[in-house]
């Protein structure tokens, strides 16, 4: 490369994934952050390499970046808010009577 | 929502101790701000690897050397997380390196100093990782989430960075004669450069504020700089070494360690390129993305060739 001048357009990095991984048996995948890799092989063997050096996973998933559709913070008032007004689903809205609390 | 009203909310949420995420509003300063100092701090792992890295064919035993070799890609991987923290404030990840190899990106300044000896080695682990270890604690309670999250990250490796440095400094410094010199002459020479890894002044850091303000950081140059102070005199005199400042003393009243002006012609002269080692450093990056430069495509290739192959049996 000479100086002062970018690298070529087609030097992309390679694309973006997003990597999620199980930091025990039997818990849930956690998003760990994201990385560049050719394919999806290779964007696992990277993942561990980047994200693993000392057993935080025991398994990794990898997903392409752009297959991961989000909720948008902007709509996330009238999209959550169907929760809002069912306090009923919740234990905390019955009572009970005394003596059966006691007990459990 | 007006602009005003925007900024006003965002200020709100700030303050709440709120993490503001990727896809949520942010003012355009915000955003530029964040980008700057965070790709600055993954450039800096990157370019940190060289210094150390130039001691891995020579270090003295294998231990260290496996030592030396785990911290270095620790480092690399350091650069990745935040490399990739950086990308979902929306710059691609081409444009911030090339912003490195073309020298409109900064780094830290301590890297623009040649490792002389083993003891650097030492030392760098010791006074350099504890320094970031200082910064980067801050760092994870910052409001930017993705930046937040790849510092926890960081700081759970950064101790044994720090604390494998400490222990061949100690072992250095209760070595051969010889040994003593050289320990002493490397953290004769790397003191003053650490101290001022911190920064300008208050007064003198027009970021400062407004990163305050904005809970990027929660604690001033000045302020960082002087916990710094107090814990590794500390540890410099547990294992009997002297440090290079003659105004170094304790303040019984403040219970800290006051100590001498820092050289802030030799700070600037080193951010703005002239110090001893930014033309190399800066050289080895490029000679590095270039030479890297057919892996990347090789290995392009191979995905696609195997794509083909994978439609084709289908």
């Amino acid at each position: 490369m000479s100086e002062k001048n970018d690298t070529e357009s087609n030097d992309t990095q390679w694309p973006l994934w997003e990597v999620f991984t199980q930091p025990k048996d039997g818990k849930p995948h956690e998003h760990a952050g994201s990385l560049h890799a050719p394919d999806a092989e290779m964007a696992l063997e990277n993942a561990r390499d980047v994200y693993s050096r000392r057993n935080e996973a025991t398994s990794i998933w990898v997903v392409p970046s752009d297959q991961i559709t989000a909720s948008s913070p902007e709509d996330s008032g009238p999209f959550f808010d169907p929760a809002n007004d069912k306090p009923y689903r919740h234990p905390q809205f019955y009572s009970v009577p005394r003596a059966a609390k006691r007990r459990s | 929502m007006n602009e005003e009203a925007k900024q006003e909310k965002f200020q709100k949420r700030i303050d709440n101790g709120e993490k503001i995420e990727p896809k949520d509003w942010m003012p355009d300063r915000y955003r530029k701000q964040l980008t700057r100092m965070m790709s600055q701090h993954a450039h800096s792992e990157i370019v940190g690897m060289l210094p150390e890295g130039n001691w891995i064919t020579r270090a003295p035993s294998l231990r260290r050397k496996m030592i030396l070799l785990s911290k270095v890609q620790d480092e690399a991987g350091h650069g990745l997380y935040l490399y990739s923290a950086t990308e979902t404030l929306g710059t691609s990840r081409q444009k911030v390196i090339d912003d490195l190899l073309n020298e409109r990106a900064k780094y830290s300044s301590i890297f623009n100093y040649p490792t002389l000896s083993w003891a650097d080695v030492a030392v760098i682990g010791w006074l350099v990782d504890g320094a970031a270890i200082i910064n980067q604690t801050m760092l994870a309670r910052s409001s930017y989430g993705p930046y937040s999250r790849a510092m926890v990250r960081i700081c759970k490796e950064e101790s044994f960075h720090k604390k494998q440095g400490y222990e061949m400094v100690a072992t250095m410094a209760d070595g051969t004669p010889e040994q003593q010199d050289m320990i002493q002459d490397a953290v004769n020479r790397w003191w003053w450069p650490t101290l001022m890894m911190f920064g300008p002044h208050d007064a003198d850091s027009p970021n400062s504020a407004e990163l305050i303000k904005w809970g990027v950081k929660s604690k001033t140059n000045d302020e960082l700089r002087q916990s710094f102070v107090d814990r590794h005199v500390q540890e410099a005199h547990t294992v009997g070494l002297e440090l290079p400042d003659p105004d170094l003393k304790f303040n019984e009243e403040t219970g800290h360690w006051e100590f001498g002006e820092i050289d802030w012609d030799e700070f600037w002269n080193v951010v703005k390129g002239n110090g001893p080692m930014n033309r190399e450093r800066v050289n080895a990056r490029r000679e590095a993305h270039e030479n890297g430069k057919w892996v990347r495509e090789a290995a392009e290739e191979y995905a696609r060739k195997k794509r083909l192959s994978k439609e084709k049996a289908s």
